[in-house]
Formats: C-alpha cells, structure tokens, sequence
C-alpha cells in the first residue's frame, strides 16, 4: 500500500499494520528516512538547512512507486509491503520516507526494502528543494544513487 | 491538445508550471515538440542549449526523443529525480 502525503506518519502503527497483514510473518524490515540538519553536499562546506520542499508530479508519481513495489514482490516472497512518501515543506529532523516489508525470512525483507529505497531515489518523480539561511537550491541526484540502481540491473542480468 | 507540464529546476526556468499546445503540424515526435518549443520559449532554448540534464515523461511514463506524440498526450519535462 502506498501513500504520498503531508502528514506526519507513526512508525509504529505502520509495523503493527504489517503484523496484521496476515502470512507466516518472519520478518519486517523498515526503512525511515529523515531531513538531515546540515548540508554538507555542495562544495563541502556544512550549511545549516532551514527547511526543504518537496514537490512531485501527481499521478505518475503513484504509478511510478507502484511499478517499483511490484517489481520488489516479483524478486522477493515479500507478504506485504508499505511505501509512505512525505511532500511539501518538511523540517530537519522530520521523517520523509518509510518504506517497510514483511516476509517469511529476514532476507528476504532486507533486499526487497533495500531495493524499494534505491529505486525511490531516482525512479519516482520528486524533487527537493532545500532552504538554508544564505539560499535555496535544487538538490541534485547523486552518482551514489546511480550506482545503486546499477547493482540490482547487474543482479538481474546475471 | 498537447497538455505540458513543468516541475522544480525546469518549471522555475521555463517560468510557468504548465501550458496547452496543439501539436504542430508536421511534428510527431519529443524531438519535435522539444525542438518547437526552444522557438517559441527563449527560456526554453537556453534550457536545451545549457548542460543540465532534462527527463521528459510522455502520459506519466519516462520517454525518449524519438517517442511519437498523439495529440492529446501528457509531456512533462522535469530534471533528474531526488526521492526517498
């Protein structure tokens, strides 16, 4: 199940949820991601982020997390899997992103969620802006993100 | 119509977030249509002609140039993607 939302979200009602979602759970992964404080991307000097905006493209961007959530359920016995993106303005230290994953075996929820994350980096159309006291500027994908989606094409050629 | 839709780096340059368009006679691919609007949007051009990185989604689904244009399909131009 996915979600793309304002709101704040509970981590722990989220893994309570995927309890519940039936199977012969073994395992749940989750993954949270959070709006870091500093800055330290560009030219490596440290700034303090005031705050980021997070736009997306509504519509593609739910189709989008699906294919990758279905993706993930191909590669993995994932039992179920939930996907919560956050956009508009969000405060350093707030949470971002979750993504959790129930299966029979650890492994199997440390991969598919592993997979679901990197694949959220540069496969689902957002986009943040973030704010500190000097400026604003776009955040610009990483190479590291590239990189990460070129071992799960290697894997699946192999 | 042609319904174009602009998002974050690419929206702020081109200056407006979307824009109704027929296809132009005569184009029928990304390329085209890309190729129309650097005549017609300066910002637009200086967009093409920079270094940056532009994606282009046709109905919702990332595309190449060459993807044929139907005439009331959904173009979105936007710069690499910065999720999660």
């Amino acid at each position: 199940m996915i979600s793309i939302q304002t709101d704040d979200f509970d981590l722990n009602d989220e893994i309570q949820k995927l309890r519940r979602k039936g199977g012969d759970t073994g395992a749940i992964v989750t993954f949270t991601g959070l709006v870091r404080e500093f800055d330290s991307h560009k030219n490596n000097q440290t700034k303090a982020v005031k705050y980021l905006h997070l736009e997306h493209y509504s519509g593609m961007t739910e189709k989008s997390v699906e294919t990758i959530v279905e993706e993930a359920m191909t590669r993995w016995p994932v039992l179920a899997a939930r996907v919560i993106h956050r956009i508009g303005k969000l405060n350093p230290g707030d949470q971002i992103v979750m993504v959790g994953i129930s299966s029979g075996h650890r492994k199997d929820a440390f991969d598919a969620a592993e997979f679901i994350m990197d694949y959220l980096k540069s496969k689902a159309p957002f986009w943040k802006k973030q704010y500190t006291d000097q400026d604003s500027h776009w955040i610009e994908s990483r190479e590291t993100d590239v990189d990460a989606l070129r071992r799960w094409q290697d894997l699946n050629a192999k | 119509m042609l319904n174009i839709h602009y998002f974050a780096s690419i929206r702020e340059i081109v200056g407006k977030d979307s824009e109704h368009l027929e296809l132009p006679s005569g184009a029928s691919t990304v390329k085209d249509l890309v190729e129309h609007l650097s005549t017609v949007n300066p910002a637009f051009k200086s967009l093409v002609d920079s270094e940056k990185k532009i994606l282009v989604a046709v109905n919702q689904t990332v595309a190449d140039e060459s993807c044929m244009l139907s005439k009331n399909d959904e173009v979105a131009f936007f710069p690499p993607m910065t999720g999660g």
